[in-house]
Order: C-alpha cells, then structure tokens, then sequence
C-alpha cells in the first residue's frame, strides 16, 4: 500500500509538482473513492446517503486543486446542502431508513456478470488512455480558462456563449418543480386499483363513508390524508371499520352524501351508490378552499 | 504547476465504474439514485480536468449544467419513489413489475 503511494507520487511529481498539491490529491481522491465504495455496500440507505457526502466534499477539494472555486463552492452548497439532504429527507419520510439484506441475490449470477464487465470496461478505459491521448480536441472554444478570477470567466461565458441554454435551465427547473408537486401530491379520490386488488371493502366502508362524511366536509378533506404519512398502518382502519359498521355505512351515507354534495356543490350528481357519491364530495371539496 | 491531469481522469474512471456497479448491484431504489449522482460526480470531474487541459472555460460551465439537471432528475425521481411507496411499503427494484406484459 504504501509503495503504492510512493510510486503514485513518485510518478505524479514528474511535472514539478508541489508536495502539497500531490498529498492533497491523494488523501482527496483516498475519500473520494472510499466513500463510493461505502456508497454501494452500505446496508442502511441513511449510511450510503453520508457515505455519498464524503464523496461529494472529495470531489469539491478536487475542484479547488484545479482551479475550479466556484464550481467548488457550488458542489458543496448544492449537491451536499439541497440533493443529499433531499435524499435524507424521502428516507425518514418513508421510513425506509432500515438495514437491507444485501445478501440476497434474486437473480442468479448477475452480480460477478456485473463486476466483470465493470472490471473489463475499466481495465479497457485505463489502458486505453495510458497507451493514447485523453484529449485531441482543439482549445479555446468557449473562452480561455486563466487570466480573470473563475467566477467572472464563468459569469461571461455563462451569459454570453451559454445563454440559451441558461434559460433552458430555468424552464427545465420550473418543469421539474410541477413534476414533484404532480407526483408527490395525493389525488383526491381516484380508484386505486391496487387498493381495490388487496381490499376491495376498503373503499366502500373505508373512513370516508362512515363517520367523516357525516360530520362535515371539513373532516373528509383531513381523512384521506393522514394515512399517507404512514403507509404500512393503512389498511388496518379501512378494515377495521368495514368489519364493525359496513351497514350502517351504506344505510347513512347515500342520504348524507347527497344532502352535503347538494349542499357544498348543486352541480353534484347525486347517485345511489354508495362508493360513487364518495367519490363526489371529495373531489369537489378538494377545490374548495 | 499542479500534479498531471491523467489521475484525475483515472479517478474519474474508476469513480464511474463504481457508481455503475452499484447501480446494477443494489435492488433499493434510493441507493441506485446515490449510485447515479457518483457517475454524475465522475463526469463532472473529467469535466473540470478536460477544461484545465485544454484552457477552456467550456468544461466548467458544462459540469454547471451538469449540477442543475442533477439536481432537476433528483426532485423529479423522489418524487416518483414517495408515489411508489405511498402504494406499497417495500420497493425495492425487483417488485416494480406492474407494468411487466
């Protein structure tokens, strides 16, 4: 191990390299590559979510031995303060922050198949670029890279040459927001046919038509709610409730679901089915404010 | 003068090649997202490299975009995940096989 290290810095000082620049490569690029590494056999995901930020800080000191500060500071406040910390937040959201068995191997030897082609693209990449050149492209394309501070060479060429495609990042963020908001967002009352495969009384009998519909529209506007913050506990109370009062639910709700869907909304059809006329006031209280 | 820029870009290559190995290992589908931001990780610093070697600003406003369509995929793909698991408790990659024919 150590002359390993010895020949890496041995080789890397052939370009008069400082003593300081190469040790800080190699303790940057020793983070860097331990901390993927945990990345992919951690267990707990909140462990490969931290693994990953040890990683991300490698990769900014990195960009500082390379002159790049400001896409530095932007790995750090990014990548370390707003992806990782979204990533630790879907995990204790959902609750997945569990160990996995990594064990486990569903699919027969696609493991070693996936670590020997890995292997083999690696060892292919390596030796290809130690016998060829890495770059044979022509410089200065979008500007020099020395003789002004980096923020103002990015700055410029950012809104001079890349200015389009600035603003076709800031469409793309509008749209990636509306996508989440659209995807993390619960619709009001459609039929979820994997609820309907597992429990089909759940919808019926569920806590809509039982007691929250009759005690207002406040309340079933809370109901559907509540059991998305814990996905396991759901169909306990649906069941529950179907199994104590499932005639009391169909006798009660048709006359309360019309009378409150005719009160909230005239245009509500009012039906005798039981699950349709849930399915009304829901939706409609939903655009109520 | 700084140390050459061929360890950067094995770096890189060796941090792709692991984000790509975990990203066919792992079955959870929030670690497989942390295995794609390595790979991202690792084309933004060949990114950065290439731009020192060739004197070009170009490569680092590449790896600014690379960090905004990051961060966009990332919002976008938990979002898909937390309404996965609103529907069932355990995703891990192999029970996604609704819509297998």
């Amino acid at each position: 191990m150590l002359g390993a290290v010895a020949a890496m810095i041995t080789a890397a000082t052939t370009g008069h390299a400082s003593w300081v620049d190469v040790g800080t490569f190699a303790v940057s690029a020793a983070i860097v590559l331990a901390g993927a590494i945990g990345v992919v056999v951690a267990r707990n995901p909140v462990h490969a979510a931290l693994m990953l930020v040890m990683t991300l800080f490698g990769i900014a000191v990195l960009f500082v031995l390379q002159q790049a500060s400001f896409l530095a500071a932007v790995q750090v406040i990014v990548y370390a303060g707003a992806i990782v910390v979204l990533f630790l937040f879907v995990i204790m959201f959902l609750g997945v922050d569990r160990t996995e068995d990594i064990a486990a191997e569903p699919l027969r030897g696609q493991r070693p198949l996936a670590i020997g082609l890995i292997a083999l693209g690696t060892t292919g990449l390596l030796l290809l670029g130690q016998v060829s050149h890495w770059t044979t492209g022509a410089p200065h394309v979008a500007g020099p890279n020395t003789g002004a501070p980096n923020v103002n060479l990015l700055g410029r060429s950012v809104y001079t040459t890349y200015l389009f495609p600035f603003e076709a990042t800031a469409a793309l963020l509008i749209i990636a927001v509306v996508g989440a908001v659209v995807l993390a967002r619960r619709p009001p009352a459609t039929i979820n046919p994997i609820d309907e495969e597992s429990d089909p009384q759940a919808r019926i009998g569920g806590p809509d038509a039982t007691g929250d519909l009759v005690a207002g529209p406040g309340s079933t506007t809370v109901a559907p709610t509540s059991p998305a913050a814990t996905p396991s506990t759901e169909p306990e109370p649906a069941t529950a409730e179907a199994v104590t009062e499932p005639v009391t639910a169909e006798a009660v709700a048709p006359e309360a679901v019309t009378a409150d869907a005719e009160g909230a909304t005239t245009s509500s059809p009012a039906t005798g089915n039981g699950a349709e006329s849930v399915t009304v006031p829901g939706s409609h209280h939903e655009d109520l404010p | 003068m700084t140390i050459n820029p061929d360890w950067y870009l094995a770096l890189s290559v060796v941090l792709f090649a692991i984000g790509a190995l975990g990203v066919l290992v792992r079955r959870n589908v929030l670690v497989m997202f942390m295995c794609v931001e390595l790979m991202l990780n690792a084309a933004n610093l060949s990114f950065v490299t290439f731009a020192r070697m060739l004197h070009d600003i170009g490569g680092q406003v590449l790896v600014f975009f690379v960090l905004v369509v990051a961060a966009a995929e990332v919002v976008v793909g938990l979002g898909i995940v937390v309404a996965i698991f609103r529907r069932r408790t355990n995703a891990t990659a192999d029970d996604l096989h609704l819509m297998k024919g």
